[in-house]
């Protein structure tokens, strides 16, 4: 196989945004759909021939192409160099068969839409820099995707930036990210310093002939890399743009904020794992970031009601889990997860796309509810992804979470049992938030045409259904009704084209849901492990990429308890169901009684931790101030303009004595002149300087 | 035979008149007189080094200011007939349009 095909991974979106980009606006609907999913379906068929030729016997463990010095200087050299290995494939093989299947999706969600050329530009843009991140074989290109994917992002949350709630949501991310960006640029700074090179493999050549054991030395890098991981994967502290990230069409939270992009922290710190495993520090670091991560993102998702929210939540917290996995020395757990998530996050984001797409724009679960028969095609693949996740054998995150639990269980550190208890509640109210909004959204009786009746499902935002959860209590709970209220002018895929009732999507969207939905069933089986009597075929695919790392030993241990630990995660999936059942489905309205019970944490959860307004009061706020008077006032209006008002004050004086002049009067102006040839014949005769002759 | 100097005294009193009459008069035609006689002053200036050193090059020149002259009589008598048909005066602190 030609390699140099590689070039054309990332640089077919290229194209296709830049068709779409400029010339977009004029090409018919279908001739914009035609070139954005043609230049996603030819690099996931250079993929899936990459997969082939990697799996074909005798072939290297990785391969590299390289170009032309990028930056050259004495000492240090950087080349656009992209390198495959099983990782890479991995995760090319689900940026591109996600990313085509999501792009299928929305060429009908977006339909009515008028930025079509637009979206699907910006979509293919972001498969550009994702696949320059994954591809990338040195920091520095892994940094230029890293960059353009945040790019990609901000362009699509504030998709539809008339929105003052979407375009504030796309500066918060961008925002929050850059500060993940400077961790990162640091990490690339520390490394030159250390090593004169930002290629993968002369950096982690040059860790490994270290002697064994951990560098201190390299748990800043360690740790700067995860503060930029921390921020494009949302991990505390910097999730808090991932929930606001909503506000942009459900396609784009279905591949960017929760398929791929997001992860792409997972992935980076999966690559440099060599670096990681030198530093314990940073490796605990992460494992509690993540266990606290998934934790505190799962309790939140437990309140929200806008289903896109719910599923917002649950990403950061999965994301959580990935990091966990990572933090424990699981890699391939980790990388694993990711997949499955990949796919059925993805799917969920999707089917709540459809969802939202038959209620005509409603995002709002307590006027959702009795949809199982109005749209069943949606319903049983959502059905898929929801039992996937909350970890019900055999779907594919039964097998990926209780991958990750067992291997945090085994760990070497005397945090392992705390943080797999973690994982384990995790896990329960994991299941419990994720049949929550199944049930609410799928069963008990059929509630929407009461609210459309009464306006097109805009007015009983403020008076909320009587009948329904936790919400009626609290403070100002729904920190959307703003937004839902402008939602019906201009929505998430024109919505107000279709006035009559519930109906089932196109088979354009349900197709990749099906295609998603049997992958989120058969997605775990690569990774059955030894104890179950599979082969854990993806520990031996990943195996090449991370046999240096330290937990090699761990593959000999016996996996007596692994069924044990899964006994306990299952019956913790079953128990989040069996709740979820009990307060949504067989007494409704207890969940009511039970927020009104415990109104403190009630509150707590739904304003999910007051972080954003923490973060509004220490940081935000001071910063803002401090622009305003000490900036603004004094650097801006006192110094800069200052010396602006000064510069011209001077010059104006000038030109006032020189005005005088121009009189208008012809007679001054002849006496000008008589002056002047007296003082040129001065001159002649007398010379420049009189008093030194 | 006069002294040199005498031409050159005459011709820098005219001179001095013409400044003194171009930078007093009002009158548009009065200062374009006292131009004339400027340059007659220094047609004087000329002709009288010329005939002291013997040669022919300022009577030339003498010829050449008086040509640049007339042309520049006609242009100038053309300019004052306009500007007086425009304002109905010969008055130069009068014509001060381009001013503010």
């Amino acid at each position: 196989m030609n390699l140099q095909l590689l070039w054309l991974i990332p640089l077919l979106p290229f194209a296709g945004f830049l068709i779409n980009g400029t010339i977009g606006r004029k090409l018919p609907r279908p001739a914009v759909a035609g070139v954005a999913l043609l230049a996603t379906l030819i690099p996931a068929g250079i993929v899936a021939k990459l997969w082939m030729f990697m799996q074909s016997p005798g072939v290297a463990v990785a391969y590299t192409v390289s170009s032309r010095p990028w930056i050259s200087i004495t000492g240090f050299q950087v080349n656009f160099t992209f390198a495959v290995d099983h990782l890479t494939l991995i995760m090319l093989g689900v940026v591109t068969g996600v990313g085509f299947l999501i792009h299928v999706y929305s060429a009908s969600y977006m339909a009515e839409d008028e930025g079509y050329w637009r979206f699907f530009a910006y979509l293919n843009l972001f498969m550009f820099f994702m696949l320059v991140l994954v591809l990338a074989e040195n920091f520095l290109l892994l940094f230029v995707g890293w960059e353009g994917v945040g790019l990609a992002s901000y362009l699509l949350i504030g998709f539809y930036f008339k929105k003052d709630s979407a375009a504030n949501a796309g500066k918060k991310a961008f925002i929050v990210n850059r500060i993940g960006d400077f961790g990162f640029l640091l990490a690339m700074f520390l490394l030159i310093q250390h090593f004169g090179s930002l290629s993968f493999g002369t950096v982690f050549e040059k860790i490994s002939l270290l002697p064994p054991g951990p560098c201190t030395w390299l748990t800043p890098v360690a740790l700067l890399l995860v503060l930029g991981a921390a921020g494009k994967s949302a991990q505390i502290p910097l999730y808090v743009w991932l929930p606001d990230a909503m506000e942009g069409p459900t396609p784009v939270s279905a591949l960017i904020h929760a398929a791929t992009m997001v992860t792409a922290g997972i992935y980076m710190v999966a690559r440099c794992h060599v670096l990681f495993d030198r530093s314990p520090t940073a490796l605990t670091v992460v494992a509690v970031i993540g266990a606290a991560t998934a934790l505190m993102a799962a309790t939140i998702g437990m309140v929200q009601h806008d289903i896109k929210r719910v599923l917002a939540y649950s990403t950061v917290s999965q994301l959580g889990y990935m990091f966990m996995a990572c933090g424990v020395g699981a890699y391939e757990a980790g990388i694993f997860h990711l997949m499955t998530h990949a796919f059925f996050k993805a799917l969920l984001f999707l089917a709540a796309g459809s969802v939202i797409h038959a209620l005509s724009g409603e995002q709002d679960m307590r006027v959702m509810g009795g949809l199982r028969k109005k749209i069943p095609i949606t319903f049983y693949t959502m059905s898929a992804g929801v039992f996937a996740i909350a970890g019900i054998p055999p779907l594919a995150a039964f097998f990926s979470k209780d991958e990750i639990l067992y291997q945090t269980y085994i760990w070497d550190n005397p945090l392992a049992k705390v943080l797999w208890i973690i994982g384990v509640l995790t896990a329960l109210m994991t299941s419990f938030y994720m049949f929550r909004l199944w049930f609410k959204t799928f069963f008990g009786p059929y509630r929407f045409e009461d609210a459309t009746a009464h306006g097109h499902g805009v007015i009983y935002i403020g008076h909320a259904p009587a009948h329904d959860d936790l919400s009626d209590h609290g403070a100002p709970v729904h920190s959307r009704s703003d937004t839902t209220l402008v939602m019906e002018a201009e929505h998430d895929s024109g919505q107000s084209a279709h006035p009559h009732g519930v109906h089932e999507s196109s088979w354009i969207m349900l197709g990749p849901l099906v295609i998603l939905a049997i992958l989120s069933v058969v997605g775990g089986w690569v990774g059955v492990p030894l104890a179950f009597g599979g082969h854990n075929e993806l520990e031996h695919f990943l195996g090449p990429v991370f046999e240096p790392a330290t937990h090699v030993a761990e593959h000999v241990v016996a996996r007596g308890p692994e069924i044990g630990l899964a006994v306990v995660s299952v019956a913790s999936a079953l128990l989040g169901l069996f709740t979820a059942w009990f307060l949504y489905v067989r007494n409704r309205g207890r969940a009511n009684e039970l927020a009104h019970n415990f109104k403190p944490a009630y509150s707590l959860l739904a304003h999910k931790y007051w972080v954003d307004e923490i973060y509004g009061a220490v940081i935000v706020t001071p910063l803002l101030l401090f622009s305003r008077f000490v900036l603004g006032g004094l650097v801006d209006a006192g110094i800069v303009q200052g010396a602006g008002s000064a510069a011209g004050g001077t010059t104006r004086g000038f030109s006032a004595l020189a005005r005088r002049m121009q009189s208008g009067n012809i007679r001054s102006y002849a006496g000008w002149l008589a002056l002047g040839a007296a003082a040129v014949i001065l001159v002649t005769i007398f010379g420049l300087h009189p008093f030194t002759h | 035979m006069v002294p040199v100097a005498y031409y050159l005294i005459l011709a820098a009193v005219l001179f001095c008149i013409g400044i003194g009459s171009f930078l007093i008069k009002r009158n548009v035609i009065s200062i374009f007189m006292s131009i004339e006689l400027m340059l007659n002053a220094v047609n004087l200036t000329f002709v009288a080094f010329a005939h002291m050193w013997h040669q022919v090059s300022g009577q030339i020149f003498v010829f050449f200011v008086m040509v640049v002259a007339a042309a520049e009589a006609a242009v100038g008598l053309a300019i004052i007939i306009a500007l007086f048909r425009s304002r109905q005066t010969l008055n130069v602190d009068q014509v001060n349009l381009m001013k503010n």
